[in-house]
Parts: structure tokens; sequence; C-alpha cells
């Protein structure tokens, strides 16, 4: 250390130091519990994350935007491998192509699953891939005015709220029918929308006239937005078979685990005419100087390093490592393996609903067709039920009177490719316990 | 052959040419994918309208091919763990592996985010503590982890600034940006309804007090600031700064992408910013993953708590638990799905834990001397752009070699022949040919030394033989990508019609 200051020519640490003003250095030792060493830290986190139980103490029917999906031994290997990990953003191709093909084939599984042709690097999660999804809408159309279903997920909504509280985007909720849990498009008033917006399936797992609602955006001269389950698109029509405009949708559930709630990523697609509108990072095919395939970061002119205040987005780091991930496990899936992931959550779920609402006084709330996830009407206040059952060894919910007036009652079971049937059994008999007691 | 070993010639995926698409490796019938049978007839289960009729076109490939594809990508990749990656404003560090471990503990990877607070104590007695000490290295009162990365704590921080001067009943319009800033800054304010307006940087590369103070009004809603800034310099008028900003009742906003040169010996809320976002991915050390995922946690000082993103962490002193506090009326609301990217958080709980207090002031020092180090050892090739010592990054410029007709770019793909990863080329905008290095305090002296050797041969050749800069690089697996081609012919997607 002395041997590198005497060659910068300063005797001491603190000279360096020196432009800081001395009214403002810091000179006392920060409050931050003293070191530990590896094996000291390992206890410590063991200790702390022993006193958290979740899917892997409790078998999980949890639903709401996370879900216990498996993620292949395959996927968490290569996506956890440090090349990619410890990487930066391909700002230099020639030392970056392996993460720039990923993303380009990240991509190209994007565009195939949501059937639309244009997708970019990954954003935030689901509901940043929602809000840019909106402003790329008010952008095209010029208009403002924003038409959400009630039954997209709550949270997604809240941040499209605040995330356009700045532009003064009107955002208004189209409500759902309380007797079928979807929204009737017919009877929303689009006038003067720029951007419609559905989820495929809806929070309560549902699938909305999805094509209604991109025939009424279209005719209104809106775009029609998607927000849609990735690990659906095996067994359901994508969204650009609808007519869908731009399909968004939270990727985690494709080969990266539940984390509580991140990193996760967000997946966006849409119309290739929108292309220079697109939020983020575009990977693009190109020759190199001995007319070789190569990749690169392209339509760089619409992002913040080059247009800075006129830029599409803010956009700048990304979830690329878990766009990779998603990206091994598509490939590791393939088309059947993405429809038997469809027809797993399908059949399990439904023989979830059909197992519960034979327990008296339960009942699936809704009539309609639904993928992975359901709400189970209950005898009893389902947040304290929910509670309940985590003691008995089952993580359900949410409770969907955290969001909803007038459903203190209804409970999400969601199941996944994972769940078994005697553990559908299982968690059949411990409710009705769990009911019977009350 | 460098100091840093030989990762050019040790990879195979590096060096092969023309890796083929996982799509160009599909064979019909393969299968990767290993899922239980199914009971019953799904298809039944879905209405005809909603079936899907055609396939998704998804390679099929067997497990072995896939696990080759994806080793062999991963090794055409400059990445920390094969060498330096002095990527100015980026601050490329090493990152511990212990953090990967714990993060992959079944007790946090498998948490769900809806969860009964009764049941996720740990984790949020983790977030509790991370929080106490982030806000004390920042002297600021609160913090929200929901951002997911730096850009979006920018925007949380901004909102935040409307919300504050609407409930003073003000409708403020310009935010203030020195033209150094990062390209996120300006885009930021203009997603959160803003004007940003930029103020010119004076001859000592720090902003202009004069030019400053002739825009500010009690219109401007701010000032966003980088302190040390994006030339690596510390704005040493930060009194004066605060001072003006305030008397016009803006608020100060501390970027904290490089809070890593301070970190321990100076904190942002005594030099009066109001707002701090952190870059968990460059000052905690957290992998930044091929471009994310990141973390940028939001600060407050206290005047500004009520407008946190809900909901806020909370202890309750009588049952002595963690809960998650969603009653903020004042709160501008949720700016993420659910938490933030809890799984970086526990990393950088982890390095936070692992250094502690006098670890953490060392991070800094060792930033701010490495950087030092390397100026020295290149300045006589490559002088900075602006004189003296700076902290964690220096730009220096490579205009000199512009007379033998090398440019910053050649200086850089050159630099890769040789086996590290170039400095930031081009940022900030305000320096010709802009070099910009920042070795991080995780590089070795030798590293550092081989490094500025490198780089002065680079100089010697720029000289003696151009063409060899110009036809730079040749031993990467693609040479000068062709990107106005990408731009033109535009190609985002794989097809099968090639």
């Amino acid at each position: 250390m002395d041997e590198m200051l005497a060659r910068i020519g300063v005797s001491s640490i603190d000279e360096l130091f020196e432009p800081v003003p001395e009214r403002f250095r810091f000179e006392g030792d920060l409050e931050v519990p003293d070191a530990l060493s590896e094996p000291e830290l390992i206890s410590h986190l063991a200790e702390l994350s022993r006193r958290n139980k979740g899917a892997a103490d409790l078998v999980c029917f949890a639903g709401g935007g996370a879900y216990d999906h498996h993620v292949p031994a395959a996927v968490r290997a290569l996506a956890s491998r440090a090349e990619f990990a410890t990487s930066y953003t391909p700002y230099q191709p020639e030392l970056s192509q392996g993460v720039l093909q990923a993303i380009y084939e990240f991509q190209t599984l994007v565009c195939e699953i949501f059937g639309l042709e244009v997708a970019n690097a990954s954003l935030y999660d689901g509901a940043s891939a929602l809000a840019e999804a909106v402003n790329l809408a008010d952008r095209v159309t010029k208009r403002d005015r924003v038409v959400v279903a009630e039954t997209v997920h709550p949270h997604y909504v809240e941040v499209l709220r605040t995330w356009t509280s700045g532009l003064g985007t009107h955002i208004e909720v189209a409500p759902f029918d309380r007797a079928t849990g979807v929204v009737d498009w017919d009877a929303v008033d689009l006038e003067g929308a720029g951007a419609v917006v559905v989820g495929y399936p809806n929070v309560f797992g549902l699938l909305e006239d999805v094509s209604a609602a991109a025939v009424r955006a279209r005719d209104a001269g809106a775009l029609s937005i998607a927000v849609t389950d990735p690990t659906a698109m095996g067994v359901l029509k994508p969204p650009g078979g609808h007519g869908i405009d731009v399909a968004v949708g939270e990727g985690h559930g494709l080969g990266n685990p539940m984390s509580y709630g991140g990193p996760y990523v967000g997946l966006f697609a849409t119309k290739l005419e929108h292309v220079r509108q697109v939020p983020g990072r575009i990977a693009g095919e190109t020759l190199d100087a001995d007319g070789r395939r190569a990749f690169v970061l392209t339509l760089q002119a619409r992002e913040q390093h080059i247009r800075r205040a006129k830029a599409t987005s803010n956009v700048c780091t990304n979830q690329t490592l878990m766009a990779i991930a998603a990206a091994i496990h598509l490939s590791w899936l393939g088309p059947e393996g993405l429809r038997r992931l469809g027809e797993l959550c399908l059949a399990r779920a439904h023989r979830a609903a059909d197992r519960l609402s034979e327990i008296p006084d339960c009942e699936v709330r809704f009539d309609g067709p639904f993928y992975k996830e359901f709400v189970l009407r209950v005898p009893a206040p389902a947040d304290k039920l929910a509670a309940a059952m985590a003691r008995q060894g089952f993580l359900v919910g949410p409770a969907l009177g955290r969001w909803y007036d007038a459903m203190d009652d209804c409970l999400v079971i969601a199941a996944t490719e994972k769940r078994t049937p005697e553990e559908i059994e299982r968690l059949a008999e411990a409710l009705e316990k769990e009911l019977a007691g009350r | 052959m460098s100091a840093t070993g030989a990762p050019l010639e040790m990879s195979a995926g590096l060096r092969e040419r023309d890796l083929q698409l996982i799509f160009e490796q599909s064979r019909s019938g393969r299968r990767a994918w290993s899922l239980p049978p199914v009971d019953g007839d799904a298809d039944e289960l879905i209405p005809a309208e909603h079936r899907r009729e055609q396939a998704p076109a998804l390679p099929e490939v067997s497990e072995r091919d896939l696990v080759r594809h994806y080793t062999r990508l991963s090794q055409r990749n400059w990445a920390i763990d094969v060498g330096a990656y002095p990527l100015g404003s980026c601050t490329m560090k090493y990152n511990p592996k212990v953090a990967e471990e714990v993060a992959a503990m079944p007790g946090f990877a498998a948490l769900h985010p809806l969860e009964d607070d009764v049941l996720t104590q740990g984790a949020l007695e983790l977030l509790g503590t991370l929080e106490r000490a982030l806000c004390n290295a920042t002297g600021m009162a609160r913090i929200t982890f929901q951002p997911a990365a730096g850009a979006q704590g920018e925007l949380t921080g901004l909102l935040i600034m409307r919300a504050f001067h609407a409930a003073n009943g003000q409708d403020r319009h310009r935010v203030i940006i020195p033209d150094s800033a990062h390209g996120t800054n300006p885009a930021s304010v203009s997603l959160a309804g803003y004007v940003a307006q930029e103020v010119r940087s004076d001859e000592r590369g720090l902003v202009d007090l004069d030019a400053l103070r002739d825009v500010l009004d009690d219109d401007v809603a701010g000032l966003m600031l980088t302190n040390p800034n994006t030339l690596g310099l510390f704005e040493r008028d930060i009194q004066k700064i605060q001072a003006a900003i305030h008397e016009v009742g803006g608020l100060l906003y501390y970027d904290g992408a490089n809070f890593n040169s301070i970190v321990g010996r100076c904190r942002p809320g005594d030099m009066g910013f109001d707002i701090v976002h952190l870059n968990l991915h460059k000052t905690f050390a957290t992998p930044h993953g091929g471009g994310g995922p990141g973390s940028g946690p939001l600060a407050v000082v206290e005047r500004l708590e009520r407008f946190l993103p809900k909901p806020v962490l909370a202890f309750d002193e009588g049952s002595e638990r963690w809960r998650w506090d969603d009653d903020r009326p004042d709160s501008i609301g949720r700016i993420h799905s659910f938490h933030g990217n809890f799984g970086i958080n526990v990393r950088a709980y982890a390095y936070l834990r692992s250094l502690g207090p006098e670890g953490l002031r060392k991070v800094a020092e060792g930033a701010v001397v490495n950087a030092n180090y390397l100026r020295v050892l290149i300045e006589e090739a490559f002088p900075t752009a602006y004189p003296g010592t700076c902290m964690h990054e220096f730009v220096s410029s490579a205009k000199r070699l512009k007379k033998h007709g090398v440019r910053g770019m050649d200086v850089a793909k050159r630099l890769i022949d040789l086996g590290y990863h170039p400095p930031t080329v081009y940022f900030p905008l305000v320096v010709e040919e802009a070099l910009m290095a920042e070795p991080t305090e995780t590089e070795s002296k030798e590293t550092i030394e081989g490094l500025a050797e490198a780089m002065l041969q680079i100089a010697r050749e720029a000289e003696t033989d151009p063409d060899l800069l110009h036809d730079a690089p040749t031993t990467t697996p693609v040479r000068r990508p062709d990107e106005a081609r990408a731009a033109r012919d535009l190609k985002v997607r794989w097809s099968p019609a090639g």
C-alpha cells in the first residue's frame, strides 16, 4: 500500500480524501454489527432462514402472482454459472456473445410463447412490464386514458398508478361481474382510451374474454395489453392469437425460485410496428468484420444512455440472469414439455377445486374456466383460516378480503405441476378438520 | 498473456466461432423435460376458443445438448470470475461466493411473497437490520427495498419529491442535472413528469456554481447529483450546492452509483441530501448477472418518510415481531410487484455482515487508492481530463492517439486481445475520447500494473503499428460486429426462414 501511495504522490490515504470537506468527513465507526467469518456468517444466516416457513417447510398451494413451480436441476446449474452471474451488461459485444446470444434466444422464445413479433431483454417484474406497456400504448396512441380490468393483480394496478402518477395518466378500473369473476367487455366504456388491460388468466385464475377485450380496444383506437401467465402458454391460445397488441407477464415461474418476491423477470412482447417504442434492451443479429453472425445490443437510440430525457424508458439494469434462466427452462421444456406443464397445472388445480368443494359449506366461488388457481369460498374469515392452515402445514391464499370488498370469505388456492394428488387429499382433510373444529 | 491469466485461451466457448442457436440444434422428438403424467383430459378443461391450436416453436433438445449449449454460451463471456472488469461507473468488484450460498438457503429462496408476516420473521429481521445499517451509512431515516435497480430508485425518489411539493401545495416543474450525469437521471426525471434541465460542468469538472445559481428558482423541484460525480471527482462545493437548492425550496437527490468511494468516510445525509438511492449490485458486491438483477433501495430523510412506497417495515415492541405496515395514507404507492429483489438484498446483507464497520471503511479506501494508482501509471499516455487526484474512478482521454488515426474504441478493442476487459468508452459525454476506468478495491496491485502495462503498450503500438489496433480484436469469437447493420436490417428474433 505504501508503495502505491508513494507512486501516486501522496503520503496517506487521508490525503486522497482531501476533496471531501472536513465538516463532512465521517470519522466514527458505522453502526453495523462486527464482521463475521464465513462459518459464522453461514450459521447466522441459517438461523435467520430457519425462522422462516416457506414452501420448503409447508406444502404450497398459495398463488396471487407467485407460484411454487419446479425449477429443473439443469436450469439451476446453468443459470448459476459464474460466467453468466458475474458479467456486466454486454457493452463490449466481442466479450459478451454468450449473454447476447442467450438474450436473443430468450427474445425468440418469448415471441413464440406469446405469439407476437418482438420481445425485449426483460424488465424488473410483471408489474413494471405492465407499467412500461401502458406507457408504450400512450406514446403510440397519443392518449392518456387507460382502462384496466379490476381483475388484473391489484399490486400491478397499484404499481401502474404509482409509476404513471407523474405523467398525468388517467387510470380507470373496469369492474368485474360479481357473478362470473370476469369483466363484461361489451359493457365497458372505452371511448378515448389509449390502453386496455386484461389479465390472462385474471387474478382469480379465470379466463377472461381476451378476444373481446382486444377487439373492443382496437375499435376504440386503443392498444390492448394482456398480463399473461407464461406457464400457461402450452395450453392456452397465445395473446397474439387473441389479437392482443402487447403481452406482458411475470416470468419467475420459468426457472426462478419464489425468493420472497424477487428477483423476478418481467416479460414484454409486442408487434413489430412498435419496436422503436419498446423499453429497455434488445439484442439483435448482425455480421462482424469477417462476415460472421454476431449479436449486439440494438436500437440503442431508444435508451436512456443515448436519448437521455427523451428515452422510451429510464430502465438500465434489468433482470438478464432471470431471463437466461427462463430461456433455459423453456428450452428444457420444448413444445411438448410446455404443454405438459400447462396440462398438469390445469389438472391439479381442477382436482383440488373438485375435492375442496366437497367439504361442507365450501364452494368454488366462480363457475368459469380457470387455469392453475381458483377462488374457494369458505365458511370462515379467509385470512384467519389461511393462518390456521399454515399451522397445519399448508400455505394457501391470498385471502381476497385484503384486495376486494365483500370477499372476506374468499381464499385463492393454486396448484402447480409440483402438487400431487396425495397432497391435495391431505390439504382437503386438513381443511375439513380445521373447519369442523370451529 | 496477461497478469489475469489466460481466460481467452482457457475457455472453449470463447474460442469457438459460429456457435449454433439452440433452435438450430432442435430435432423433432428429442426432449430434456421430465414431468409426471397427467390424470384425465386437460383439453376438456379449457373452452375451444381459449385452446392453443399451434404449439410454439420451442427447441426440442436433449438435456445433454441443453447443458452443453448453455455452458458454451456462458464461456463466450467476460465475467468478474474470469478477469478484471474495470468498467468505469459500473463498479465490477468481486462477488463473494458465500453470498450465493446463503441466498439459496430454502428458508429464503422458497418463501412466497404473500405469506403471513408470522411465517417470515427471519426475512423481515434481515431486512430490518440491513435497513438500519444502510440508513446509518447514508445518514438517512428510512428505506424502501422495493426498487429493483438504481433507475427504479430514481423514479421512486422523484415521485416522492413530487409528493412532497404537492403536500406543500406547490407545483414545480424542473429538476436540475449536471451534464456529466448518467442517462438514467434525465430519463427518470421525464418519467416522473418533470423537465430535466442540465447545468454545465466547469473547468474543474465540477458543477458550475454560477450556472447552477442562474437556473435556480421556485419552479425547481430538486437537483440530482452523483457525488463523487461520473468524472470520479468529489463535488467539493457540496455545502454551497445544498444551501442553494434548499434556499429555493428544492430537494437534493443523491445518485448512489458511486457510493462505493465514500462509504464509511462520508455520509450523504450529512452533506444535506434528502433522498438517496443505493445500487447494492455496485457498492454491496452483488453479482450483475449480465445486466441484472440489481437492487436499488431508496432512503429518505425523516420529513419525507411518510411518502415512501408502501408497505414499510415495522417492528412492534410489544409482541417483538416484525410486520409490513400498509397503513400509509401519504405513500406514493407500490413500485414493485412484491418486496423488491429480496434475493439480492440477502446477498448484500451477507456482504455487509462479512465486512463489519472496519471492512466497510476499507472498501472506499481501496477503491480510491486503486483508481489513483492506475491513473498515475497510465497518465503519460492517457492524461486525465481534469488534473489532480480522483476518487474511485477517473476519466482519461485517448485524444493524444488521434494523430495516429487511433480512437478510444481502438484502444478498447486491442485491450481485449491483451486479456483485459476495457474501461467504459465514450462516457461521460463531456470528455473527448473518454476512457473511464474503475478498477475497484478488489483488484490486486499486480492486476492493476498488468492493465496499465497493456495500456502503455497500446499507446506505443498506436504510433508504430496503428493497424494492429484498427484490426483488434482478433482473439474473440466475433470481431467488431456491425451495429449500424443490426439497427438497419433489424433481426431481433430467430426464425426458421433464416
